[in-house]
């Protein structure tokens, strides 16, 4: 059982946040800059590269959420240092400037005038330098309060309301209690049990911002939809799973925030909390885009319930997967890091449950791979909010 | 063995946990809020996590679950039945 005494060996940053990985990351500002941030990736091992398809001809809102999201990548906690590459040298540096404003140590490279052989050579000998220099970071005694834990569920089912997303509501009561930095989001999976949330709100700003995001998608929806979304939301795999209606996949999403936690503020996508609590996040409900976006947030570690099998990872964020489906776990067990199927035949109380989670994060925490990682899944996804200019 | 669970009394369904419900079994069930157990004869054939029907519901009655209504009757179930999105329907969108 955890208390306020509780530590882990983490990595403490130049800005004093916590990591749990100490990754060098080689980041594309581009779609087109993939193959370069590949390139080097390859040459430099312990280097990994996070391509992506966006990058180019974004503007307004859009691209302030680009560049808050590439930045907070860069920025995050469980990454040791950052190579930047761009096609052209003002973006790239824009990027370069905001993650360098943590401390980190981060390098950038330009395309135009130099081509992709001179940028691969210039940023490998770079990475080779950063590389070496991560390695030689220790880990440090950290307070468990010092772990920023993000949540959002997938592939739900039925058992994920009954089971997977009560454990995780379990473990942030207790880590809540222990003034750790919490977030939820999935705006449009909380249809139906929206009220539930802004009842949970600190204060009555919180309560009006939370509603505020919440109606702004639900007109999002309203504009785009061309049925009751029944092929959508909830997903097939949801349905397949039992579950009925977005008001039943709703209510069992929100158990991941617990019993006692209140919303002590929200934030937009991306945006870096301003203190401890727990935050609600408006953003997709789309497992990699969501997970994505709280890596940006600087959150180092997440908790995924999943009742049919959602296998996301992320490239730098540990994703701990949380099952109670017995079938799943029998099927798909490789992905699978807490087994609370015992909670539906009551071998297993919701407090042991908890327990079980918040033992599998400190462990975690302390280095040990969780099922997404050891499989490869680095799935690097960036939200787009409209079309390019 | 639990078949299924309900989150609390008064709840319109069960969620079966169990793989292999077949028709005509009698089905132990675990009210999770109350912890009370109830048992109930299935008239559907039902998949691991799928609902089963607490009682009888006409067309446009709410179903609830978690104590909160989750979407509206579109043609009628009876207590034991397979509930989903054949005769069920959300009330958003």
């Amino acid at each position: 059982m955890i208390n306020k005494e509780t530590t882990f060996m983490g990595y403490r940053r130049a800005n004093g946040r916590v990591g749990i990985r100490n990754h060098v990351i080689i980041l594309p500002v581009d779609d087109i800059s993939n193959a370069a941030c590949e390139a080097v990736a390859n040459n430099i091992k312990g280097t990994m590269a996070l391509p992506h398809p966006y990058g180019r001809l974004q503007f307004g809102a859009d691209l302030d959420l680009h560049f808050r999201t590439l930045i907070g990548t860069g920025t995050n906690p469980n990454v040791a240092a950052v190579i930047v590459i761009g096609i052209e040298e003002g973006w790239t540096k824009k990027i370069v400037d905001g993650i360098a404003a943590s401390g980190k140590p981060v390098l950038g490279y330009s395309i135009e005038m130099h081509g992709d052989h001179e940028t691969i050579m210039n940023a490998s000998r770079g990475a080779r330098e950063l590389v070496q220099a991560a390695s030689e970071i220790q880990r440090e005694v950290c307070n468990i309060s010092e772990l920023w834990v993000s949540t959002k569920c997938g592939e739900s089912d039925t058992t994920s309301g009954c089971g997977a997303n009560p454990t995780v509501g379990n473990a942030f009561d207790k880590l809540y209690e222990l003034g750790s930095t919490l977030c939820f989001g999935e705006t449009t999976e909380l249809t139906g049990g929206e009220q539930i949330v802004a009842a949970r709100c600190r204060t009555p700003e919180v309560h009006d911002q939370f509603m505020t995001m919440f109606n702004r998608y639900q007109e999002v929806i309203d504009r785009h939809k061309t049925s009751d979304l029944s092929d959508s939301q909830p997903t097939k795999g949801n349905i397949a799973g039992g579950l009925t209606t977005i008001e039943e996949k709703a209510l069992g999403n929100i158990q991941k925030i617990g019993k006692k936690c209140m919303v002590d503020g929200v934030l937009d996508k991306a945006e870096t909390p301003t203190s401890s609590g727990l935050w609600f996040m408006d953003s997709s409900s789309a497992a990699a885009e969501m997970v994505t976006l709280c890596a940006a947030s600087g959150y180092a570690v997440h908790f995924f319930p999943t009742g049919q099998g959602n296998v996301v990872g992320n490239p730098i964020v540990p994703v701990i997967k949380i099952c109670a489906n017995p079938r799943t776990v029998r099927t798909m067990g490789e992905h699978v890091d807490v087994d609370t199927s015992g909670l539906l035949q009551r071998d297993l109380n919701m407090d042991g449950a908890g327990d079980k989670l918040l033992e599998m994060m400190m462990r975690t925490a302390n280095g040990r791979l969780t099922a997404a990682e050891a499989l490869g899944h680095r799935e690097f996804v960036l939200t787009r909010l409209y079309e390019s200019a | 063995m639990i078949h299924f669970v309900v989150h609390e009394e008064g709840d319109s369904v069960g969620t079966i946990v169990v793989e292999g419900i077949k028709t005509g079994q009698n089905l132990t069930g675990w009210v999770m809020e109350q912890d009370k157990m109830i048992t109930l004869p299935t008239l559907s054939d039902i998949p691991i996590g799928h609902k089963i029907s607490l009682g009888d519901l006409n067309k446009d009655d709410t179903v609830m679950k978690y104590g909160v209504d989750i979407g509206r009757v579109v043609s009628p179930i009876k207590a034991g039945e397979h509930l989903h999105v054949h005769n069920v329907k959300t009330k958003r969108w």
